[in-house]
């Protein structure tokens, strides 16, 4: 489904990643951990198309398609799906009419006509009981004023609508107490099927606990140095991330 | 964010959509203002004797006038003497129907997607329509009629309610208020009238449709909007221009009066030519809207979405005199290319517990420049007067401007009065989240200044708004910073 070989990338001349492969396949999860720096949410901004990183060299497949070459909308459209670290505010657009307009643009692109309004608010009805988000917080201006779980919860929500093939989680456990993790961390599993897939990003294992992944990448320094099973996440946990910088006799990037 | 500064150039430099011209047989007076042309303005308007000496008064007042030079605009000197004040559609004798009406003007109304049968047919509104400077079209008389609501031109009102006219014209907006007001006064064409009786609460939105016509003509329009005793209205104004080389003069005044508990809701959308991508044409719009809140609990409440224009200088203001009323104005004025839009309001606290609110949302694209004027003014007896302003700007791009000038003068100690204000970017973070939902740079503007103006948005009357909303979009497609 998605296949990364050797990618580069710099920012303001900058390299951050200095070339990353990753093959993942529909249904798998995969973790991609690492300390502050390492290029994590760089890898997250260069898959969804982030115009300040450039990418130097290599490609990403994602379907079929070459993505470097789509416009971040595009890759939207085509099923990749990024749930933020740090989701954004947009004052007077509520959450409902913000997700309606992004679902609307993809079924145009997929040339399918616009939801009807009882289809919406159907669908609306049954993703909002799978995730367990509070109604209220649709009308609401999206992001505005939420606190950092129901900003998380609300990335899923909008991961429940669109229903992309392929979600980046970018640090989504950053910031949430132990029971929004956990409300968070069934709503991703409750999405989970054998045709959708999920790069998890984050720094520690306890969303692991609950997303279960089927491989883990250890990132240093822009570079995959690393890969095992979720037994891997445990023994980072563990020792921390010393002993893998000290296994590579890397110094500690930024 | 480069690539998005260039989809801004792109959109900045589109064509006005409504650029194009009517081929009517119009009736010209000769270019350049002095007696004469005021005489033969009467004239033609058939006016009594008291109306020409009004002109002329307020003629001679605005030959000793200057022009103001304090708003935030910078445009060239107006040769005064090359315009031409009054252009007339040929008129048939009476018009009784739209099947009577000159068929090129309707094809005009079609472009603009204002057919008249549609309006009537579907929405249940009752147009006036100016073009240049005279009603062509009134529908829906009967029926307000019968309830005894008086919507018809000016010119109408000067023959046939004489008294009325005479009482009010002028007393909100005396002619020496100000320049723009003064040369309004002399040369005023057209616009609307509009009685509301004791106790009628207007069945329909009263709504009128302004166009300039033909090149080079100012248009003056004079609208006034008497509202008695417990009675109510909602009108509103909306306009769109042919696209021309050369600037037009727009200065109109708007009076509102309204008596005991009477409320007086009043929504304009404006959508003047702004000129090219280079600052070339495009409308002067110098308006002068005031009303009063003669009665105690009476209301008046202003709504404009500003997207047109080369130059906008305009204040919707209102004097709270009567004891507890209230004032409202709501704004939305938007800038791109090279506009230049100083515009607020003031408000005049006189009577005891007067309140007002003010919520004004500037949004600057392309090198235009946004300035938000307000005054909020409490008299010696204005007890417990209260006033909230909010003034938000949103830049789009980083060659804009947006400047806010608010002004407090108050005579009572318990006057309570409150300022909010606040400046944003579209941020580049707001651009990307949606995109990466899927929502294109175009669409994502267009959303984010939607919701920047909703507060004001939601004012308008159900049909003006989603013809606003379209508007702001399509002002903008593209944008940002």
């Amino acid at each position: 489904m998605l296949s990364i070989k050797n990618i580069h990338a710099s920012v303001e001349g900058k390299e951050i990643l200095k070339g990353i492969n990753l093959d993942v396949q529909p249904g798998e999860v995969h973790a991609i951990m690492g300390p502050n720096g390492s290029g994590k949410s760089t890898l997250a901004s260069v898959l969804a198309g982030r115009e300040e990183y450039e990418v130097t060299e290599g490609s990403v497949d994602f379907l079929g398609k070459d993505i470097l070459e789509l416009s971040p909308e595009d890759r939207a459209r085509e099923g990749l799906f990024l749930a933020f670290q740090y989701p954004v505010e947009i004052p007077g657009v509520s959450t409902t009419n913000f997700i309606k307009t992004a679902l609307n643009e993809k079924r145009k692109y997929h040339g399918l006509p616009p939801l009807d309004a009882v289809s919406f608010m159907k669908l609306m009805k049954e993703k909002m009981n799978l995730v367990e988000i509070d109604k209220s917080l649709l009308t609401r201006s999206i992001n505005e004023g939420f606190s950092g779980g129901e900003k998380k919860k609300n990335e899923i929500f909008q991961m429940a609508m669109l229903e992309p093939k392929l979600t980046i989680l970018d640090e989504t456990d950053s910031g949430l107490d132990i029971d929004a993790l956990r409300i968070v961390a069934s709503g991703v599993n409750k999405l989970r099927d054998e045709n959708r897939a999920i790069i998890v990003i984050t720094h520690y294992q306890r969303l692991l606990d609950y997303l279960q992944p089927d491989f883990v990448h250890v990132l240093l320094n822009g570079k995959i140095v690393k890969s095992g099973t979720k037994e891997l996440a445990l023994e980072l946990e563990e020792k921390g991330y010393d002993f893998i910088k000290d296994q590579f006799s890397l110094t500690p990037a930024l | 964010m480069k690539e998005e500064m260039d989809v801004l150039e792109e959109t900045v430099s589109r064509e006005y959509k409504y650029g194009f011209v009517t081929d009517i047989d119009t009736d010209v007076a000769p270019k350049g203002l002095n007696e004469e042309v005021i005489r033969l303005i009467s004239m033609k308007k058939n006016e009594p004797e008291w109306m020409l000496n009004w002109r002329l008064k307020a003629y001679n007042h605005w030959l000793k006038m200057e022009e103001p030079k304090w708003p935030n605009v910078k445009y060239p000197p107006i040769d005064y003497q090359d315009i031409i004040y009054y252009a007339a559609p040929k008129k048939k004798k009476t018009v009784n129907g739209l099947d009577e009406v000159d068929p090129e003007l309707l094809k005009t109304f079609d472009k603009l997607g204002i057919s008249l049968n549609e309006q009537k047919r579907l929405s249940g509104v009752a147009v006036d329509v100016v073009v240049d400077s005279v009603s062509v079209a009134t529908s829906f008389k009967k029926q307000l009629s019968e309830v005894g609501i008086i919507f018809c031109s000016i010119s109408e009102a000067i023959q046939n309610h004489p008294d009325l006219v005479k009482k009010y014209l002028g007393s909100v907006v005396p002619m020496t208020d100000n320049y723009f007001a003064a040369l309004n006064s002399a040369v005023f064409t057209d616009g609307s009238f509009c009685y509301i009786p004791k106790g009628v609460r207007c069945p329909m939105e009263l709504s009128t449709y302004f166009r300039i016509n033909t090149e080079n003509s100012g248009q003056f329009e004079r609208t006034l909007i008497i509202a008695e005793d417990e009675s109510y209205v909602s009108y509103l104004e909306g306009c769109t221009a042919p696209k021309r080389d050369e600037n037009q003069l727009h200065a109109a005044v708007v009076e509102l009066f309204a008596h005991r508990k009477a409320e007086i809701k009043y929504s304009t959308v404006q959508n003047w030519f702004p000129g090219d991508e280079n600052g070339l044409g495009g409308i002067y719009n110098f308006v002068t809207k005031r009303g009063i809140c003669m009665g105690d609990y009476s209301k008046i409440s202003w709504s404009q979405v500003e997207t047109g224009s080369a130059i906008t200088w305009k204040y919707p203001s209102v004097i709270l005199k009567g004891d507890n009323s209230i004032g409202e104005f709501y704004s939305v004025a938007l800038t791109n290319h090279h506009q230049q839009a100083d515009t607020g309001t003031k408000m005049t606290h006189l009577g005891k517990n007067t309140r007002s609110r003010i919520v004004s949302k500037g949004i600057s694209a392309g090198q235009s420049q946004n300035s938000y004027r307000g005054l909020v003014k409490t008299g010696k007896n204005a007890v417990n007067a209260r006033n909230y302003s909010q003034c938000d700007s949103l830049l789009l791009g980083d060659k804009c401007g947006a400047h806010t000038f608010p002004y407090i003068e108050s005579k009572n100690k318990t006057a309570v009065i409150e300022h909010e204000a606040t400046t944003s970017k579209i941020g580049e973070d707001q651009l990307f989240y949606c995109r990466q939902r899927g929502i294109d740079t175009e669409a994502a503007v267009a959303l984010i200044v939607t919701g920047f103006a909703k507060e004001v948005m939601n004012q308008l009357p159900m049909e003006f708004a989603v013809e606003a909303q379209k508007l702001l979009a399509v002002s903008l497609e593209g944008s940002v910073g």
